[in-house]
C-alpha cells in the first residue's frame, strides 16, 4: 500500500487515490486530421514499462486533483510527484 | 486413565486458578496461563488429530504458530465454532470446548486410516492422477473425498462477535518481543521515538524468558533474570506502546503493515461477552525492526510423525514455562547444541532422559560438556531409523551413521520411550522480510536463508537475522539498531555475556535408514502427509521448479503453509537435482503468516455497514406505501408499488397504464446532477457532448449523449441552461460519479485553459417527476402562478418557480413520451413536495410508479438506457441516433473514433425493435437471436437488451442489438430458448406515438 505525496495535500494513503495510466499522452488538437493509425496510436497504444514510468494519478477521495508521478513499476518506488502541466523531474 | 504430568515449579502458570475445559467431549482441567496444548499434555494427551491423507494418528508437535498437527475445531455453537485453530496458540479459558478435526468417527478410531495401509498406492498427486478420469466422474468422487478429507467445519450461522479496525502511526515498529525486540524497543523509546512493540504471545520475553542455564549469563545473572529486569524497565516509557497477543499478519510496501490483536480469545465465555473480539491494526511505520526469531526444524526420518514426537525446544518450553512433562521416558534426537539445553532442563526437573542421539561426530561446546557432566548419555554419530507405537510412540530404533552420512552401519538397537524430542537446527523467520519485497541470501554453514537487500526502511535483528547465540544476538542487534536509528550509544554496549558456542555442525536433510526409501515413511509436511518419497517422485517425473513440486506433492500447501518442513523439501530437491540450495530459491511466503478470521478482515463493514446505502428524501413515503425496492448502484430506488396482493407484473402493468391514461409520479432524485459554471461552460459542453450547445437559449433544455474517446456511448441525460454561464447537467443514476471524474479529468489535464467549475449537486436536490395527460392540470394546482401554456413553457424548457415560497426549478422534459414535468427542490423539501403533488393529483388517480414501470414506458418510446441497451461497444450510429452527432462541430470527445475502419462497418450490432409473433410471448433479456432456427452450429447474430409486455399496446415489445440490424427491418428472426424457439420480427425502435403527439398533449 503506497504512501503517496499529493502535491496539494501531502502524504496520504493509497486508498484515497486512483491511478490513471501513462502520463504525457496529449490529446491531439486536430483529431480529424489524423489517419486511423495515428488516432489508434493515441487511443490504444501504451508503453507499459517495466521500470521507471511517468503516470497519472488522481486524489479521488481527497482534493480530486490530477497530478503526475514518477514510479518504478518493478519495485513500486515513487521517485517524485509533480503537478499537471509541469515537466517531469529528472528520472 | 490420564496421568498428571504437571510439575509445580513454573512461575508462569497460576496453579491456584484451575480451569475446566472439554476436549472431544471429555472434561479436563488445566491452569490459568496454559495453552490448550500444554493442558492436554499435562493430562498426558498427545493424540489430537489425524493426518490429511492417510489419517495417521498425530500429536502435538510444537508450542507455537508453526504447529502442523494439533489443529482443532473450537466451540460447537453453529455461529461461534472456528475450524483450523492451533491448540498450541489457544490460551485456556473456562468453558473452552475443542474437538479433533479430520477424523471420522473419532480420533481414536478413524475409518480413513485404512488409507495408511494402502499408502504405497497413494503416491504424490494420487488425487490428481486418479480421480480426474473420466472427467464426468469427478462429481461423484468429489463427495466422498470431501467427506473424508474435510479440514474442520465452518460455522453455519452469522458470526456474533464484534471485530474492529484501527489505524496506528509510529516512528518505529518492532515486531517480536524476544530479547532482541526488547533491546530495540528500549533503545528506540529512550531516544524519544514514538515506538510500538508487538508480540503474538501473552507476554514478552520470547524463549530467553525461561532460559535458566549456567551456560547463558549476562552480567553474572541468568539471561532470564537479566531480561526480566529489562522488560520491567519498559513500563516507564510513555512513548512506547506494547501490544501482546498481536500477530503481524502482512507487511506491505511503504511500511504499511496489518496486525491482528486478540482481545478476548483468552477470556472465559462470560468475560468475552459484548466485547470486541479481535482488532485489525493498520499500521504505517516510518521504520520497522523485525525481531521475529527462528523456528526449530524437525528431522526427517522413517515414521517421524508419531504422537509423542515433539520439537526439542518445545519440550523445553513445556517443562520450563508451563511446568509440563511431555513424557516420563524421553529420548532426544538432534544435529545441534540447542537440544542439550532441553536435556539439562529435563534433568533438572527430574525427568528420565534415555539418551541424546546426535548425528554429529562430537561436540566440544560447554553446554554439551555440562550435559555429559550430569550423566546424560549421548549416542554420537547415530540416527533414528524407525519409531514404533501407533497412537503414541513406544520405542525408537537407532543405528550408527556411515562416515559419509548416506547410510547406516552396524547393529540396530532399541530404546523404549514415550516421547522423542527432535531438532534439525533452526530456520530464521524471514517471512515478513520477504513479504515486504526483501531479497534473501543463503548461508551455507548452517543452511539458512537470511535477509539480504530490502528497499523499505527496515532491519531484521536477532535470530531472524541468523544470530542464534546469546552474545551474537545482543552485540549484533545493538549495532544494527544504533545504525538504523542513527544513535551514537546505547545501554547495551558493555555487557558481560557468557554463552555456550556451538563448535560442530552437521546437516542431513533426509536421514538414512536400514530399509530402502520406498519402504519408509519420512514425513516432510505433517499436515498434508507428503513424504520425502513424494518429493523425489515428483523430481523423477520431471518437475523442477520448487513452486511446481510444492503444488504437485501438496508439500507446504496446508493451513500452516509448510512452516516446519519447507527447508527440508528444498534441501532434498537441491540434493536430488544436484543444485546448490542458494540457487534453487525459496517458495513465496504469502500473507497472512497465520490464518486470519474473516471477521477480522471485514471488521465493522458487515450487514448494513457493508456498503453505503443511499436513500432519497422521499424514501420514507415509498416505504409507507409498501414499495419494493431495487438497488441501483448504492441507491435504493422504488421498484414498483404493489397494491393488495399484486404480483410485480400486475403492479407494473397497472402503473404503466395509469401513467399514460391519466398521471404518474416518479421519484427521480437519484439522477446524477452536476452544476456547471464558468465563462467557458458552453464551450465545455460542446466538447463533451456529441451535439452542439452554444446556441441553446437560456431557459432551454437539451438531451445530450456523451461518448468515450473510443466513440462508444458512455452516458446520457438532459442538460439545462440556467443562465449565460450556468448549466445543470443530469446523468444516469449509476454513472453520476464516473461522469464527474471523467469531466474533471478533461478539465484538469486536457483543457486547463477553460474557465469551468464542476460541482456534484446530486444530493442537494430532490426530483419529482409528474407525467401523463393530466400532468399539466396537476402542476397548475401545485404552482398556480406558473404559466404552463405551450407558448410560455414549451417542451424542453425550464422555469424558476416558488412553491410555498420555496425556490424550485421546473423542467418540462420527458423520459416516457408523455407530457411531463420534473420539479427540483432543495432535498429537505422533497418529501413535502411529493406529498403536495400526490394530493393535487388524487382527483386524476395520480399513480406512483417505480423504476420497472419507468423502464417499460421509455421502451415503448424506444428511449435507450445506457448500460442496459448499450454495453461499451455501441456507438450512437449503432443506436440509429445519427441525428445527435453534430456535423458542424470540429471536435468532441470520441468524434474521431466514429469513422475508424471498425466503427464505420455496416455489419456492426445495431439497435432494433423486436415484436414476437405471439403478442403474449415476452422475450428474456439477454436471450440470443439467430437468423436460421435449425442451422448448426448456431450463429448468434444479436441479443435482446430490453423486453416488456406493454399494457398500452397490449403486446410484447423488445429492444435488441443485432448485426446489420438497420437493414433488416421487417425480417423474421428466431430466439431459441431451452424448450422452444420464439419467432420474432424486426421493427423500428419506437413502438408508441411515433409522431410525439403525447408530448404536447
Ligand atoms: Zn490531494
Amino acid at each position: 500500500m503506497f504512501l503517496i505525496n499529493c502535491p496539494y495535500c501531502g502524504e496520504r494513503d493509497q486508498s484515497e487515490f486512483s491511478a490513471g495510466g501513462e502520463a504525457h499522452i496529449v490529446r491531439p488538437k486536430q483529431p480529424t486530421e489524423l489517419s486511423d493509425d495515428q488516432w489508434a496510436e493515441f487511443l490504444f497504444m501504451r508503453k507499459n514499462i517495466k521500470g521507471v514510468q511517468l503516470e497519472r494519478w488522481n486524489h479521488a477521495h481527497g482534493c480530486r486533483k490530477w497530478f503526475n508521478m514518477v514510479r518504478n513499476t518493478s519495485d513500486d518506488k515513487i521517485h517524485a510527484v509533480y503537478k499537471m502541466g509541469e515537466k517531469p523531474p529528472i528520472k | 486413565m490420564s496421568k498428571n504430568l504437571r510439575i509445580t515449579n513454573s512461575k508462569f502458570i497460576d496453579q491456584t486458578s484451575r480451569i475446566s475445559f472439554k476436549f472431544d467431549g471429555k472434561t479436563l482441567y488445566g491452569f490459568k496461563g496454559d495453552t490448550l496444548a500444554s493442558a492436554l499434555l499435562a493430562n498426558d494427551i498427545h493424540l489430537v488429530g489425524r493426518s490429511f491423507k492417510y489419517h495417521r494418528p498425530r500429536g502435538i508437535m510444537t508450542c507455537g504458530s508453526e504447529e502442523p498437527n494439533a489443529i482443532v475445531q473450537l466451540g460447537n455453537d453453529s455461529s461461534m465454532t472456528e475450524p483450523n485453530t492451533r491448540a498450541t496458540e489457544i490460551e485456556l479459558y473456562e468453558g473452552l470446548e475443542a474437538s479433533s478435526q479430520n477424523c471420522w468417527p473419532s480420533v481414536n478410531f478413524d475409518i480413513g486410516a485404512i488409507n495408511n495401509f494402502f499408502s504405497p498406492f497413494i503416491p504424490a498427486a494420487f488425487y490428481y492422477k486418479t480421480f480426474m478420469w473420466p472427467a464426468s466422474f469427478w462429481e461423484k468422487y468429489e463427495y466422498f473425498i470431501r467427506k473424508s478429507a474435510g479440514l474442520g467445519k465452518s460455522p453455519t450461522k452469522p458470526d456474533k462477535d464484534i471485530y474492529d479496525h484501527k489505524y496506528l502511526h509510529c516512528d518505529v515498529l518492532i515486531i517480536g518481543g524476544g530479547i532482541s525486540g526488547i533491546i530495540a524497543a528500549k533503545t528506540a523509546a529512550q531516544n524519544n521515538l514514538n515506538t510500538v512493540l508487538l508480540d503474538d504471545k501473552n507476554n514478552l520475553g520470547g524463549t530467553t524468558l525461561f532460559q535458566n542455564n549456567e551456560c547463558f549469563k549476562i552480567n553474572n545473572t541468568y539471561s532470564s533474570e537479566w531480561l526480566k529486569k529489562e522488560i520491567e524497565s519498559l513500563n516507564s516509557f510513555k512513548n512506547l506502546t506494547i501490544k501482546t497477543r498481536t500477530t503481524l499478519a502482512a507487511y506491505h510496501s511503504y511500511n504499511y503493515l496489518l496486525a491482528r490483536e486478540n482481545l478476548t480469545d483468552h477470556l472465559s465465555l462470560i468475560e468475552k461477552k459484548d466485547k470486541i473480539r479481535q482488532r485489525l491494526w493498520k499500521i504505517r511505520a516510518k521504520k520497522v525492526i523485525i525481531a521475529t526469531g527462528a523456528m526449530e526444524r524437525p528431522l526427517i526420518f522413517n515414521n517421524n510423525d508419531r504422537p509423542g514426537v515433539i520439537l526439542s525446544s518445545s519440550i523445553k518450553k513445556y517443562i520450563d514455562y508451563y511446568g509440563v512433562k511431555c513424557g516420563q521416558k524421553i529420548s532426544l534426537f538432534t544435529n545441534n547444541d540447542t537440544t542439550y539445553e532441553t536435556a539439562i532442563s529435563l534433568n533438572k526437573s527430574g525427568v528420565t532422559i534415555n539418551s541424546v542421539i546426535d548425528i554429529r561426530d562430537k561436540s566440544n561446546s560447554s553446554i554439551v560438556k555440562e550435559a555429559e557432566k550430569l550423566g546424560i548419555k549421548v549416542h554420537w554419530k547415530h540416527t533414528v531409523v524407525n519409531t514404533n507405537g501407533y497412537k503414541r510412540i513406544s520405542s525408537i530404533e537407532l543405528m550408527k551413521l556411515s562416515d559419509d552420512g548416506a547410510g547406516v552401519v552396524g547393529n540396530k538397537s532399541k530404546e523404549e520411550c514415550d516421547c522423542l524430542g527432535i531438532s534439525g537446527g533452526w530456520t530464521p523467520r524471514v517471512h515478513l522480510f520477504t513479504q515486504s519485497g526483501g531479497k534473501l541470501k543463503f548461508r551455507d554453514k548452517d543452511n539458512i536463508f537470511l535477509p539480504d537487500k530490502s528497499e523499505s526502511e527496515q532491519i531484521s535483528i536477532g535470530s531472524c537475522n541468523g544470530d542464534f547465540e546469546l552474545d551474537d544476538i545482543i552485540k549484533n542487534s545493538n549495532k544494527s539498531i544504533k545504525e538504523f536509528l542513527n544513535l551514537n550509544s546505547s545501554d547495551y554496549e558493555n555487557l558481560e555475556i557468557n554463552c555456550s558456542k556451538e563448535t560442530d555442525k552437521k546437516n542431513i536433510w533426509l536421514l538414512p535408514s536400514n530399509k530402502p526409501l520406498g519402504k519408509t515413511k519420512p514425513f516432510l509436511d505433517f499436515q498434508n502427509d507428503s513424504t520425502a518419497k513424494d518429493v523425489k517422485l515428483a523430481l523423477r517425473e520431471g518437475f523442477k521448479s520448487i513452486e511446481h513440486v510444492k503444488r504437485y506433492t501438496t508439500t507446504g500447501m496446508g493451513t500452516d503453509q509448510g512452516k516446519l518442513s519447507n527447508m527440508h523439501a528444498l534441501g532434498i530437491i537441491a540434493e536430488t537435482a544436484g543444485v546448490k540450495m542458494g540457487e534453487l530459491g525459496t517458495t513465496t511466503f504469502r500473507p497472512p503468516y497465520t490464518p486470519l478470521t474473516f471477521g477480522t478482515i471485514v471488521g465493522r463493514n458487515v450487514g448494513e455497514f457493508f456498503d453505503i446505502t443511499r436513500r432519497t428524501p422521499i424514501h420514507d413515503w415509498h416505504v409507507e406505501k409498501k414499495a419494493e425496492f431495487e438497488n441501483v448502484g448504492q441507491w435504493k430506488r422504488a421498484w414498483y408499488y404493489p397494491i393488495n396482493n399484486e404480483s410485480m407484473h400486475e403492479a407494473v402493468q397497472r402503473e404503466a397504464k395509469a401513467a399514460r391514461d391519466s398521471a404518474g409520479i416518479l421519484d427521480a432524485s437519484t439522477l446524477g446532477k452536476i452544476d456547471i459554471q464558468g465563462s467557458d461552460a458552453s464551450e465545455f459542453l460542446n466538447r463533451v457532448y456529441t451535439n452542439a450547445w452554444s446556441k441553446l437559449e437560456i431557459g432551454k433544455c437539451r438531451y445530450g449523449l456523451m461518448l468515450n474517446e473510443d466513440g462508444m456511448v458512455y452516458d446520457d441525460g438532459v442538460t439545462t441552461r440556467l443562465d449565460e454561464n450556468h448549466y445543470i447537467m443530469t446523468t444516469t443514476t449509476g454513472g453520476a460519479s464516473n461522469v464527474l471524474s471523467k469531466l474533471e479529468d478533461y478539465l484538469q489535464t486536457e483543457w486547463p485553459e477553460l474557465d469551468v467549475y464542476l460541482t456534484s449537486v446530486t444530493d442537494n436536490y430532490a426530483t419529482v417527476s409528474i407525467c401523463g395527460p393530466n400532468s399539466k392540470k396537476i402542476l397548475s394546482r401545485v404552482i398556480p402562478d406558473l404559466d404552463l401554456s405551450d407558448k410560455e413553457f414549451s417542451h424542453m424548457s425550464f422555469k424558476n418557480a416558488l412553491i410555498d415560497n420555496i425556490k424550485c426549478r421546473v423542467m418540462r422534459i420527458s423520459f416516457t413520451g408523455e407530457h411531463s414535468y420534473e420539479i427540483n427542490i432543495q432535498s429537505s423539501y422533497g418529501k413535502s413536495l411529493w406529498e403536495k403533488c400526490f394530493e393535487a393529483g388524487k382527483e386524476f388517480n395520480i399513480t406512483p410508479y417505480g423504476t420497472e414501470t419507468m423502464h417499460l414506458l421509455r421502451a415503448e418510446k424506444g428511449f435507450i438506457i445506457t448500460g442496459q441497451d448499450t454495453d461499451g461497444t455501441i456507438t450512437p450510429v449503432d443506436l440509429q441516433m445519427d441525428w445527435i452527432i453534430s456535423k458542424k462541430k470540429y471536435d468532441f470527445i470520441g468524434k474521431r473514433s466514429l469513422y475508424r475502419s471498425d466503427t464505420i462497418r455496416e455489419d456492426r450490432k445495431q439497435l432494433v425493435g423486436l415484436v414476437t409473433d405471439d403478442p403474449k410471448e415476452v422475450l428474456e433479456e439477454g436471450a440470443q437471436i439467430v437468423s436460421e432456427a435449425n442451422k448448426k452450429p448456431i450463429e448468434m447474430v444479436g441479443h435482446v437488451t430490453s423486453s416488456y409486455f406493454s399494457p398500452n399496446l397490449n403486446k410484447s415489445i423488445a429492444l435488441a442489438v443485432l448485426k446489420n440490424g438497420k437493414k433488416l427491418k421487417g425480417q423474421k428472426m428466431f430466439v431459441p430458448m431451452k424448450n422452444k424457439t420464439i419467432n420474432v420480427t424486426i421493427t423500428d425502435t419506437v413502438f408508441l406515438d411515433k409522431e410525439n403527439k403525447r408530448l404536447n398533449a
